[in-house]
């Protein structure tokens, strides 16, 4: 499903230690980095709750990427070690259900990093692009079998 | 046999209750109709006399133990002991005020499984005997083995006999159902995406959000639930798709890491969802990956609420 005309939503989740400042010097520098991606400063990857994943999906994003320090320069020391572990397994969660792995993406990137930001942020756009809108988790204000019946 | 321990446990609650060791015995008593055995509080040595173990104890009596303030003796199997070790764990429960009364389960019997052999008759009596399931109703009489009508997670079960007890009701038996306790989320890992997602929608189309399965989980004590949670609202109150998985999503990730796959969910589901499909598949990555089992020991830490430097991040970047 390659839709050229298809421009996918991603709400990013960026620790404000790092990944947020990251892509603060990404701008400085004038790298360009793909206009899907909406930041979300969250105060630690530990924060992240995957009640905001699932919120998103339901408010139509096409994909999440959540974004903290790497492992051992976590500014409150374990905050990320414990977001990896609540990911491994909400994550495997989530495709054992069917929501393809590209839709929600964790990653380390240091607030130097702007480069690989910007890697990172182009790679994640391309991949849900690929794979086309995401339906699967979207509230309908009117469900689909009354949509009919209410166009006269 | 049965009927064996039911004469124990009115025996040895009775003795508890009028020494005053403790306030309140904790078990099961008849229902009212057959197969859907009820929780019993005996407060006092004549109550005693209701309690009763047959195959039908299917509910998870340790929730009821959230809280208690005076000495409570409770009538705990395998999986119940090892919620009641996760609830100490997590201090909802002080281990002092708890008399445990370890008893080993046969493996509990699948009231759905029972009524389905019977379509358009009612099941008047029900009794066990031995291996044996005697059940009749107008103009029928049959009798079937136990072990076709066992609930899923009782053939995947790995600790059937208590894990702590204070006082052991009748003999140990065999440890395991026997099945292997990771095949149960394997018939959807095998699938595409796409499938997947099909057939998640069929398992949980049928949901009428009673939210029975939280109230019979004894994992789910938190004071607000975040579906009855107004602002924020994670989630909607309608029976709507997204609505429906987003409730049963969260609902099994909250259980990550604790879940003893007690079947108590599935048994109070009225509309019979499997939704022991998220929770098996949780817990055997939480196994696989930090190789924890939850309910075991009195001092393990929740693997949810720890780290090692080491762990696995294949998926991370």
């Amino acid at each position: 499903m390659s839709d050229k005309s298809f421009q996918p939503k991603i709400l990013a989740f960026l620790c404000k230690w790092c990944s947020y400042a990251a892509a603060d010097l990404a701008g400085v520098n004038r790298l360009s980095y793909p206009p899907n991606i909406t930041a979300i400063k969250i105060p630690c990857t530990g924060k992240m709750n995957p009640e905001y994943i699932i919120q998103a999906f339901r408010q139509g994003a096409d994909g999440v990427w959540i974004s903290g320090c790497h492992p051992g320069t976590c500014h409150y020391t374990s905050g990320n070690l414990i977001a990896r572990r609540r990911f491994a397994v909400f994550k495997n969660l989530l495709e054992y259900i069917g929501i393809e792995p590209q839709r929600v993406r964790l990653s380390w990137v240091g607030s130097s990093e702007a480069h690989r930001f910007q890697e990172i942020a182009q790679d994640i756009v391309d991949s849900i692009t690929e794979i086309g809108p995401a339906r699967k988790m979207v509230k309908n204000i009117i469900p689909q079998s009354y949509q009919g019946v209410r166009k006269i | 046999m049965t009927n064996h321990i039911s004469t124990q446990i009115r025996q040895i609650a009775r003795e508890l209750l009028e020494s005053k060791t403790v306030k309140c015995v904790i078990g099961y008593k008849k229902g009212t109709i057959p197969m859907r055995e009820q929780i019993c509080f005996a407060r006092s040595p004549e109550q005693a006399d209701e309690l009763i173990w047959s195959g039908f104890c299917v509910l998870n009596q340790s929730k009821f133990l959230i809280g208690v303030e005076e000495p409570t003796a409770i009538v705990a199997q395998g999986c119940v002991t090892r919620n009641i070790i996760g609830l100490i764990r997590e201090n909802r429960v002080k281990r002092e005020n708890v008399h445990i009364l370890g008893i080993n389960s046969p493996g509990m019997l699948d009231h759905r499984k029972i009524a389905a052999k019977f379509p358009g008759r009612e099941i008047k009596e029900l009794w066990e005997h031995e291996d044996k399931i005697i059940a009749s109703g107008k103009g029928f009489k049959e009798t079937f083995p136990r072990k076709l009508f066992k609930r899923d997670n009782c053939y995947t079960c790995t600790h059937r006999n208590p894990v702590i007890y204070d006082q052991m009701i009748g003999e140990a038996g065999p440890e395991t159902g026997g099945g292997n306790i990771d095949n149960t989320a394997s018939p959807w890992e095998k699938k595409d995406y796409d499938q997947r997602w099909k057939i998640f929608t069929e398992t949980f189309k049928d949901c009428i959000r009673c939210y029975a399965c939280r109230d019979a989980c004894p994992l789910c004590y938190c004071r607000e639930c975040f579906v009855d949670s107004a602002r924020p609202q994670w989630c909607g109150k309608t029976v709507e798709e997204a609505d429906v998985h987003t409730f049963h999503i969260l609902r099994a990730f909250h259980c990550a890491g604790r879940c003893t796959d007690c079947g108590a969910c599935e048994s109070a589901c009225p509309v019979g969802i499997k939704m022991r499909r998220l929770t098996s598949k949780i817990e055997k990555d939480i196994r696989k990956m930090y190789g924890y089992s939850p309910g075991l020991k009195l001092d393990a830490r929740l693997p949810l609420t720890e780290f090692s430097l080491n762990d696995p991040e294949g998926f991370i970047g």
